[in-house]
């Protein structure tokens, strides 16, 4: 049987819909197969939280009297660097942006305790920000200094907008050095003393439409504690990489932009975090619906932990020298055991992408829909596919001449 | 026997005290140092995995009081900000104790701060800074 997205909308309308997570459509296929499980329901909720660096947000601040254009000047939020190559009064902060002062690594292993994605959380949880800003001055815009805090009810427009977020799958990290070493997956101990995974396995988004058959751009979806959408797909989206029989990738695939307004968001869902020796960053809670469209969109969702693979790659040698190379393949399931078998030595793992968190998503998101509060859209168009032709390329680094 | 984990606060006055020594010699009381921080001219800070006879371990508790060493049990000292935490289990393999550990059904991560020494390793790698050293 097929459905389309139109009739599922009439459903939550009418109160019909059958919304259920992850976690429930695996139970019910099980049980029932594939087959009575597309016939009885009709959305899927699927959620992830974890650190995406390539993330940010960007606010218009209104114009001041007098004017000032900080376009071609500079702008720093709670001292923290904020980019405002824009027009007079458009500022974009990311997610990694430091403190000016911020020491880094020269006190090794740094703890970046504050930085882009802390300003976010700020932001958004309704504190004063301090905005510095310093212009050239123009005729039209003659002012040249701006010292002023700003609140996120007063600005004119602020939006998230992350140009790289919900991973589809991502890498195991390991250290096969024997020294410790600080990475942005974490503190790896040395000699294989721990192994740091980062995704939510089963209930991550774009795991359980391996071939973007629903997922698309346009896709409204659950960002930040507030609606959001698919923007494009994102930055270093790599849809052609090796997949398993079931049609998921075995390592970091697709990516997805997504856009939405930070003034309908919650802080429980943006949170500033720090990775020491790395770098500051933002956390995020990112949910997407999944329309049971046929028997194939339903039999991809209700793939299990254990059949879902990725990767483990030493991040002492191999990674920093973009060296493509895996010591081996594991699945979710072993990974959320606590414990995984590397080299014939008992590896402790470590997450960083919240599976709590991520379940609570898929909660929230399928009572959204459960409620009216939420409907689905169709995608304007598809994200690049594996048959696409469409490669993530390495920098070709060419001399000047 | 008892034997508990303990932070000992001394003051700047009895730096310069064998307050140890004397615990083992007149009290018996064996330990087992897992943390410790002076500085001069201000105060110490000693955390003891502290062994004995029950009597003597009182007598010994006893001392340090009268001596003016200020004693907090140690699971106070290590605290988790329940707020700040998003229960992603990067702490959990860094915990050299096995204090931080995943509840495979809610996988939420649970503290045993019985079993925390201290190290504060989880301090600086939690990326939400929830958990937090009150000494």
């Amino acid at each position: 049987m097929t459905r389309t997205i139109k009739e599922i909308n009439e459903k939550i309308k009418s109160g019909e819909v059958v919304v259920v997570t992850v976690e429930e459509i695996i139970d019910i296929v099980e049980k029932q197969g594939v087959e009575e499980a597309t016939r009885k329901v009709d959305i899927v909720t699927t959620g992830t939280f974890g650190p995406m660096c390539s993330s940010g947000a960007y606010f218009n601040i209104g114009s001041s009297r007098p004017r000032i254009k900080l376009g071609g000047g500079s702008c720093s939020l709670n001292n923290v660097p904020a980019y405002c190559g824009f027009a007079a009064y458009d500022v974009y902060i990311g997610a990694t942006s430091l403190l000016e002062d911020d020491p880094r690594n020269q006190v090794y292993p740094g703890e970046f305790k504050y930085g882009g994605g802390h300003i976010i959380e700020d932001l958004v949880s309704g504190k004063d920000i301090k905005l510095f800003g310093s212009a050239y001055g123009t005729d039209c815009y003659p002012r040249k200094k701006l010292e002023t805090l700003i609140n996120i009810k007063d600005l004119n427009e602020a939006v998230l907008f992350n140009i790289r977020n919900a991973y589809q799958n991502y890498n195991v990290a390991v250290n096969l050095s024997d020294k410790i070493i600080h990475t942005y997956m974490g503190t790896l101990k040395p000699n294989l003393g721990n192994a740091n995974y980062c995704s939510a396995g089963q209930l991550s988004p774009l795991l359980k439409d391996p071939n973007y058959r629903t997922i698309g751009i346009g896709t409204r979806i659950f960002l930040g504690g507030g609606t959001g959408y698919i923007a494009w797909q994102g930055t270093q989206h790599n849809p052609s990489i090796r997949r398993k029989n079931n049609g998921v990738p075995a390592s970091p695939a697709g990516t997805i932009a997504t856009i939405g307004d930070l003034k309908n968001m919650d802080a429980a869902w943006l949170r500033g975090v720090s990775m020491l020796g790395y770098g500051a960053s933002l956390a995020i809670g990112i949910g997407v619906p999944i329309p049971i469209i046929d028997e194939d969109t339903c039999r991809s969702v209700a793939v299990k932990d254990s059949d879902i693979y990725t990767q483990v790659i030493d991040y002492s040698k191999d990674y920093p020298n973009n060296v493509s190379h895996a010591i081996q393949e594991v699945n979710y399931e072993q990974l959320k055991s606590g414990m995984i078998k590397i080299k014939n030595k008992d590896v402790p793992t470590g997450a960083l992408s919240s599976y709590s968190k991520a379940r609570e998503i898929c909660e929230i998101l399928k009572q959204w829909i459960k409620n009216k509060k939420f409907y689905l859209s169709e995608p304007v168009a598809c994200l690049p596919g594996a048959k696409d032709n469409y490669i993530q390329k390495p920098l070709k680094e060419r001399p000047f001449k | 026997m008892t034997s508990k984990k303990i932070v000992l606060h001394f003051p700047h006055s009895l730096l310069d005290q064998p307050i140890v020594y004397k615990l083992v010699k007149d009290f018996n009381l064996s330990f087992n140092i897992l943390k410790a921080h002076v500085t001069p001219n201000e105060e110490g800070v000693l955390i003891l995995e502290l062994n004995g006879d029950d009597a003597d371990y009182e007598k010994g508790i006893k001392y340090l009081e009268n001596s003016g060493v200020k004693i907090q049990p140690l699971s106070q000292d290590i605290v988790r900000n329940e707020k700040k935490c998003t229960d992603c289990g990067l702490c959990v393999p860094i915990c050299p104790v096995g204090a931080l550990v995943v509840d495979p059904q809610t996988r939420k991560v649970i503290f045993y701060d019985d079993k925390c020494i201290a190290c504060e390793l989880c301090i600086k790698v939690c990326p939400t800074h929830a958990m937090e050293a009150h000494f």
